[in-house]
């Protein structure tokens, strides 16, 4: 209706919401663990220069093959760039396309799955299919297909198949939870109250769901991350560009492990581990939030 | 009746869907098979000369699309998929496939389920023995597990098994070389051999998801009052677990399992890539590398074709498991 209704009623309750889960997310173990890492990757990927004195990572500027050493802390490439400032500047490409894929994939998850809950009848029976159709189709061959044929993978097409192939399992349960609210007293009592449709999807209905979205985007961005890595270890990325899927490729490409570099290829693909592990603990960590059965046991005890 | 025929109209509309974007989507695209060729073949072979070849094994570059489309869904339903224009040219695509589907069904197909079995029997001891050391120790290490990047695994594995001080076990190919197949003990032993490396990597990345999402149901599924019926009872404490918790637990996972069961056609790319393993994966990823449209297509609809069969498989196992689901498909859900 109003505005002014609009912006202050869901205020403290979403205040209050977002309190309790700090306090959640400081008190359990796996939260911080994802939590630290990813706050220190983001640091990284913002002042790359803080990190490193090389400048152009790229640049063949040293002997290739050296050994660590305190010049080069994980030693050069066959090619002879410094590993560790590679790892540095590939970290913000990496961390983009998680964070960009995945919220665009959670984006549209939402749009679709609870319009399609919302508005039921036909327009539902639609939706579903096309959520359901995109579902089943083999996502990895199909990202192979999209990012081969569109002109060698820039950032900008492996962020538009990642999307594509990463929201429809998010639509899929977000609509499952839309369905679940649908009947519930305090949406009830909105439409009694004459609250327009939009008014109810968006103050009401979403923020119940808070929970179930966050999850979904940390499930899309670990998705972004494995399947964009994967891609460019393929070489179906731009092989010019800085990530660690694209180190990973030069690796494999100049047998990094044969020749005696091996950091070359064990240190990106540690980092993309260690990103999609950030994101996986804090999803499992949102999991034991929202339901308490499944903390471990002993904390548990403690924090009552 | 009315559940049956919206799930037969979800399966040929996903395969008009996969089939219909497989075909258009390489050719709306730069790059085209005879460019592909050409540079194959560095360019010693004038382009009109390859493309008269490919023209021979059925390369139509100036017919009208839609035609090609109309004879191209026909041909994927009557199995004439035509010959490879890519890698091993003039071969037929039947043939190609043929070679490669029982090397992905074995190596894929068994580790798929193995590690489906063991993730759920692990999952549910963990949930079982709530707060026991499996339960504390359980979770973290396979959140880690899962989130793990495939190739890399297999790399690392790679590094640490077939290479420098170790190379007890082989990281390329899927026998050896030098022995001639045939079901000679040598033949399998070299076939088994070369097949731990890749199946570990597999069980690794796929065995913690299935624990965690095992362990977490059946806990949920403890506190349910039938159990506790159970218990009250007087069963014995296996009989509860696995008649009645496990029982129900593993439910959710089953559609999980038939997708993961149809992924295996397809999911194994990365897999086959780095192992250099001659399944249907890698020759996929050859396929697309080669512009070569009708092997491409043909593994396409196959990959969607092995989802949509696992997924009708455990429409049936639902029922059978679940004597619910069986009265609830009168009402269309």
């Amino acid at each position: 209706m109003t505005a002014t209704t609009v912006v202050h009623t869901p205020e403290p309750a979403a205040r209050q919401a977002s309190g309790g889960l700090w306090r959640a997310v400081r008190h359990n173990r796996k939260a911080m663990a994802g939590a630290v890492i990813l706050f220190v990757f983001t640091v990284i990927a913002t002042f790359p220069g803080v990190f490193t004195t090389v400048d152009h990572p790229d640049e063949l500027a040293f002997p290739p093959g050296l050994s660590p050493s305190t010049g080069h802390l994980l030693g050069t490439t066959g090619l002879g760039q410094d590993v560790y400032s590679q790892l540095i500047y590939g970290t913000r490409e990496s961390l983009v396309i998680a964070v960009v894929a995945g919220a665009l994939a959670t984006v549209l998850a939402v749009l679709v799955g609870v319009t399609a809950a919302y508005l039921g009848g036909i327009a539902d029976d639609v939706l579903s299919m096309l959520t359901n159709v995109v579902l089943v189709i083999p996502a990895f061959p199909l990202v192979i297909i999209l990012a081969k044929y569109a002109g060698k993978g820039s950032l900008g097409v492996i962020l538009v198949v990642l999307v594509f192939t990463g929201w429809s399992y998010g639509a899929n349960q977000l609509r499952a939870q839309a369905l679940a609210l649908r009947n519930r007293d305090f949406l009830q009592s909105a439409r009694v109250r004459g609250e327009r449709r939009s008014y109810i999807v968006v103050f009401e209905v979403l923020p119940n769901m808070t929970s179930l979205i966050v999850a979904n985007f940390l499930g899309a961005a670990l998705y972004s991350v494995l399947t964009a890595a994967g891609l460019q270890f393929l070489g179906l990325g731009d092989p010019a560009s800085a990530s660690w899927g694209t180190m990973l490729y030069w690796a494999k490409n100049q047998e990094a492990l044969q020749s005696g570099t091996p950091l070359w290829a064990i240190a990106p693909g540690l980092c993309v581990a260690l990103l999609g592990v950030a994101f996986a603990l804090v999803n499992y960590a949102f999991d034991e939030i929202g339901n308490p059965a499944l903390r471990p046991v002993r904390r548990r005890r403690r924090e009552r | 009746m009315r559940f049956l025929l919206r799930r037969l109209g979800f399966f040929v509309l996903t395969l008009w869907a996969a089939l219909t974007l497989n075909f258009f989507v390489p050719r709306f695209m730069p790059g085209d098979p005879v460019a592909a060729l050409t540079a194959r073949t560095r360019g010693r072979v004038s382009r009109d000369a390859l493309e008269q070849m490919l023209t021979s094994f059925g390369y139509k570059p100036d017919q009208n699309l839609f035609v090609q489309y109309v004879e191209y869904l026909g041909n994927m339903f009557t199995g004439d998929w035509g010959r490879s224009i890519g890698g091993q040219l003039g071969e037929p695509v039947t043939g190609l496939i043929g070679q490669a589907l029982p090397w992905t069904l074995g190596l894929v197909g068994i580790t798929t389920v193995l590690a489906f079995a063991l993730g759920t029997m692990i999952g549910t001891v963990a949930g079982w023995r709530r707060g026991g050391w499996l339960d504390s120790l359980l979770p973290p290490v396979f959140v880690v597990t899962s989130a793990l990047p495939v190739f890399w695994v297999a790399l690392m594995l790679i590094f640490a098994f077939s290479m420098n001080a170790g190379s007890v076990l082989p990281g390329t190919f899927n026998y050896d070389n030098s022995i001639v197949p045939g079901f000679s003990p040598g033949f399998v032993g070299s076939v088994l051999q070369h097949a731990v490396l890749p199946a570990a990597t597999l069980l690794i990345t796929l065995i913690g998801g299935w624990i965690l999402t095992m362990r977490n149901n059946m806990i949920t599924t403890l506190a349910e009052d039938y159990v506790r019926m159970g218990r009250a009872k007087g069963l014995s404490p296996r009989r509860v677990m696995y008649g009645y918790a496990a029982r129900n637990a593993v439910l959710p996972n089953l559609t999980g399992f038939a997708m993961s069961l149809g992924f295996v056609v397809s999911g194994a790319v990365l897999i086959e890539f780095v192992f250099s393993y001659n399944g249907v994966g890698y020759l996929f990823y050859n396929s697309v590398q080669n512009v070569d449209y009708p092997l491409m297509q043909a593994l396409f609809m196959l990959f969607t074709v092995a989802v949509l069969a696992a997924l009708l498989i455990v429409d049936i196992a639902t029922v059978w498991l679940d004597p619910r689901a069986r009265s609830a498909d009168a009402g269309g859900r």
